[in-house]
């Protein structure tokens, strides 16, 4: 069983943690400007929409170069959005999209 | 007089432990799932059971996980993933500045061992619950984190487990798991316009930079170029 990544665990744990404990240790570090505060707010949403748009329209090609992608998978994405939108439920469309992409291959609509 | 005013005390902080434990119900049910979800897209991204468990335990955080999954699929090297993490991760120092205030009377001791259990869910169930009793709770912190925490980790082992023993993953559409779960990640975390500008521009600078050079560099450059554009949007009125 490979345990090299367990490393990688320890090193993503030593970044995090200063993250966790400073504020509570430190009282100074509950004065951050507050435009750093703002910036740290939106780092979330701006750093998980590049994952997901990147991971979704950028694929190697065969030259190995980067090309654009545009598929069904898009559509499963896009419905998987639009229930965390409606119900703030993220379970429940990770279910539905990953559903969608089993039905589509299945039928024959979409493939791998 | 005092006796009448403890008494009073008491059944606060007895009815706000209750409401903790329904609120931590959800979310230890959605953690379960979710983490099965994890497991299975590990084990997708080349991760061992003993991996899986240890991403779980130490890092404790699931949008900065399933984000290094890409990363660490793509074969990118271990610094630009933890810096990913670091960027992710560090809207925890947010949390404790809110958690902060409640806590600074107890000891350094606690205060840096409850640090690790500090989770986008722990910290929305404590906050509610202190702001409910207006002082801090440690066995009711305890009680958030653990049962937000406890179904991810288990059900993060359980996902790569099974996952092991399913051969065509992308047959029953496993792998749009890990966009869709950051799509959806992101969408969670908008609240007012400065995070939805900050979200699509992010999207954007992210593609173009990835096909015009690297997908690695794109994900990089999207989030920090992303958060500038949320910063020139102008703050959303507080609601009436």
């Amino acid at each position: 069983m490979s345990t090299n990544l367990v490393w990688l665990a320890l090193l993503m744990a030593a970044v995090t943690y200063p993250a966790r404990a400073n504020p509570l240790l430190l009282p100074q570090m509950r004065n951050l400007p507050p435009i750093l505060l703002t910036y740290l707010r939106l780092v979330g949403p701006a750093v998980l929409a590049s994952l997901a748009a990147v991971s979704l329209a950028v694929k190697t090609g065969p030259s190995g170069r980067p090309e654009l992608s545009i598929g069904p998978e898009w559509i499963a994405v896009a419905l998987c959005v639009a229930i965390v939108a409606w119900r703030r439920n993220l379970l429940v469309g990770l279910i539905v999209a990953a559903g969608l992409m089993a039905l589509l291959r299945a039928t024959g609509i979409a493939v791998v | 007089m005092q006796v009448t005013e403890r008494a009073s005390e008491n059944d606060v902080l007895r009815a706000s432990r209750r409401r903790l434990l329904m609120d931590t119900v959800g979310i230890a049910v959605s953690g379960g799932g979710f983490g099965l979800v994890y497991g299975i897209a590990a084990h997708e991204a080349g991760l061992s059971v003993l991996e899986v468990a240890a991403m779980s335990t130490l890092v404790l955080s699931g949008g900065a996980q399933f984000a290094a999954l890409g990363y660490i699929a793509a074969g990118a090297p271990w610094a630009a993933i933890v810096l990913l993490t670091a960027f992710i991760n560090s809207r925890h120092l947010l949390y404790g500045a809110a958690l902060g205030p409640y806590l600074s009377d107890r000891s350094a001791a606690l205060r840096a061992a409850m640090a690790h259990g500090l989770t986008d869910e722990s910290f929305a169930i404590s906050l509610s619950h202190f702001r409910r009793i207006g002082r801090a709770d440690v066995a009711g912190y305890g009680m958030a984190a653990l049962f937000g925490e406890v179904p991810w980790i288990t059900f993060s082992i359980v996902g790569a487990t099974l996952a092991a023993n399913i051969l065509d993953p992308a047959r029953f559409g496993l792998d749009v798991i890990f966009p869709a779960a950051m799509a959806g990640l992101a969408v969670g975390l908008i609240t007012g316009k400065r995070e939805l500008a900050a979200a699509i521009s992010g999207a954007i600078v992210g593609v173009v930079v990835g096909l015009g050079w690297d997908p690695a560099a794109g994900i990089v450059a999207g989030g920090l170029v992303g958060p500038f554009v949320g910063l020139l949007i102008p703050a959303s009125e507080p609601s009436v």
